[in-house]
């Protein structure tokens, strides 16, 4: 009896216990690669993030052509870029460069304009208004940010052709696509970048302080400009800013869309880009994310100072 | 009297002047209807119209655009695309997942921040410039060809350039932040004394991430997989600086329609099939959140 009983625990016993360790010795080896993984796979992450831009800074400083070997520092591919020279390729002027940065903030500036008065306004009225339809704004305001640039692009042009032939036609007007056009095409993404920045400030915002102004007597102008305005400002130029950079960087509404002479520096670099690779490009390159790094830096400045208070 | 009376008013003036705050919204509503969504109608329009001698556009109403989309020529770009995209999603999340688990994990806030941050800033710099970096790097005589021909490892330099291989890393470089946003945010919310409890239940931890973490996760990777499809099947700058005549996309597809020898018509089809599968992804997105919420 004694005998029939231990047998059976014994062996159920060893068999667990083998089973066991094998079990906790592959749950251990799986720990063991889970924690090397989660710091090694983010390493590679943040290399590959990296890697690419530093090293196109690092070798438009490179006192060689080559982009893989490091033979010492030179800034002669600055210097050369703003002396109309651009490696082999011949038709480079510095002239055309500056004349398309120019360019650039003319549209960026009136773009942001625009975008930023009529994206205040619709956050205002989202936030504020009390009317039906507003979920159909919403979506609406959501769209140009998710739907391809080169649909839209190709939309606007196909639009104003449309309007131009027949203006040509009806009225005689000839008109082309240019700084117009472009900033059109702009304001229209701009506005809703602008509006999420600024819903998201007045969301903050405690309505209270309107319903005080209001109750002591100030009316809905006075309001505006004294309480909330002053409150929203640095969301309003942080969307502002952000409105600024978006313009600034848009390749693809603008290439499609610009006329003969109002050429942006993204078009003009666009070019380049598909040009073999010189350092002159790289330090052109260069150039151009310091200019939008440094305008991200100040967007996220006005941000952060303007996340203590209110 | 007086008393109610001005209670009332005050009350009728509030609810008139909410209602006025529509008049807000009409500039903004006004631009997007002239300016985006006639133009995308249009786009509509054009794309069932016939093409007339030197690239005119005209009248009978016809389908032969679409057909010419699904034929032997044109469909392969639809196809390619989508393959190219959903790698590029795949390949976004094998690097996004991880990473965004890494970002919210750090102990203090600012080290959190700070993790985060390096993930974007690179996202907010010229999208162009960034492109070409990698122009830089995978050409014949690039980074990465000269430095494995100088250590002796390959004889020739590998093509790199100018093929799916590039855009597809293109992609994927362009568009990681994308993924790991919207999976931080989820994995940021997530409680980790859950995976304590389905370790005492007996759990290892294959099983635990399986059947908790992932679950809990999900919404975020599925926003974020949605997050880096859209804009991977609409991509053009990518495919057409790094993947030169090899790896065209429906991005390319549209540009070469609408500049250069040019059918209009053509290129506008293209672009409704393209609209027609990022409203299919937004959808999807929209359900699924619907979804998750209830």
């Amino acid at each position: 009896m004694a005998n029939t009983i231990t047998k059976p625990t014994r062996t159920a016993r060893d068999l667990s216990i083998s089973i066991d360790q094998g079990k906790v010795q592959r749950d251990l080896a799986v720990r063991r690669a889970g924690k090397i993984g989660i710091i090694v796979e983010p390493i590679f992450a943040y290399f590959f993030l990296w890697a690419p831009i530093l090293l196109l800074v690092i070798f438009s400083f490179n006192d060689s052509r080559s982009v893989a070997t490091w033979r010492g520092f030179t800034t002669q591919w600055y210097s050369n870029i703003f002396n109309d020279v651009l490696g082999n390729e011949a038709r480079f002027s510095t002239g055309l460069m500056i004349g398309a940065l120019g360019n650039s903030i003319v549209v960026a500036l009136a773009a942001t304009v625009i975008a930023t008065t009529l994206g205040t306004m619709v956050s205002l009225s989202l936030v504020r208004g009390n009317y039906p339809g507003k979920s159909i704004i919403d979506g609406l305001l959501f769209l140009p940010v998710v739907i391809p640039e080169i649909t839209q692009a190709v939309s606007l042009l196909l639009f104003f052709s449309t309007i131009f032939q027949f203006l040509d036609s009806s009225f005689g007007i000839r008109a082309t696509p240019g700084f117009g056009t472009i900033i059109i095409g702009h304001v229209v993404f701009n506005v809703s970048y602008v509006a999420i920045v600024v819903r998201s400030r007045l969301a903050d915002m405690n309505p209270r302080l309107e319903e005080a102004a209001r109750d002591l007597g100030a009316n809905e102008w006075r309001t505006f400009w004294r309480v909330t305005f002053p409150l929203i400002l640095p969301g309003v130029i942080s969307g502002a800013l952000l409105a600024f950079t978006l313009s600034l960087d848009d390749f693809v509404i603008t290439f499609f869309n610009s006329g003969p002479g109002t050429t942006t520096l993204p078009v003009f670099v666009y070019g380049l880009l598909k040009l073999s690779v010189t350092p002159e490009i790289n330090a052109i390159s260069t150039l151009i994310l310091v200019l939008s790094t440094v305008l991200i830096g100040v967007s996220l400045l006005l941000q952060g100072r303007s996340g203590a208070p209110s | 009297m007086a008393f109610s009376l001005d209670i009332q008013s005050s009350g009728g003036f509030k609810t008139r002047e909410r209602r006025r705050g529509f008049l807000l919204a009409v500039p903004a509503l006004i631009w997007l209807a002239f300016f985006f969504i006639a133009p995308l109608l249009i786009v509509v329009v054009v794309s069932v119209l016939t093409r007339g001698s030197r690239g005119a556009i005209l009248l009978p109403l016809t389908l032969e655009h679409y057909q010419r989309i699904l034929s032997p020529v044109f469909l392969p770009v639809f196809g390619d695309s989508l393959w190219i995209s959903f790698l590029t999603t795949v390949f976004c999340l094998l690097l996004g997942y991880p990473l965004a688990f890494f970002i919210s994990t750090r102990r203090s806030k600012r080290m959190q921040s700070f993790a985060l941050f390096l993930v974007i800033l690179p996202f907010w710099t010229n999208f162009l410039v960034r492109t070409y970096a990698w122009r830089v790097l995978l050409g014949s005589e690039g980074t990465i060809n000269v430095t494995l021909m100088n250590l002796g490892v390959i004889a020739q330099p590998l093509e790199l350039l100018n093929t799916d291989f590039a855009v597809l890393i293109g992609l994927v470089y362009g568009f990681l932040p994308f993924m790991v946003l919207p999976i931080y945010s989820s994995v940021e919310r997530f409680e980790f004394r859950l995976v304590e409890a389905a370790h005492d239940l007996g759990a290892n931890d294959i099983r635990a991430f399986l059947r908790v973490v992932v679950p809990l996760t999900l919404p975020g990777v599925i926003a974020g997989c949605i997050l880096v499809f859209i804009p991977a099947i609409g991509s053009f700058i990518t495919p057409d600086l790094l993947g030169g005549t090899s790896g065209i996309m429906i991005g390319n597809l549209i540009q070469g329609q609408f500049k250069g020898s040019g059918n209009w018509p053509l290129g506008s089809a293209a672009s409704v099939v393209m609209m027609g599968i990022v409203m299919m992804g937004l959808l999807l997105y929209v359900w699924m959140g619907r979804r998750a919420a209830r």
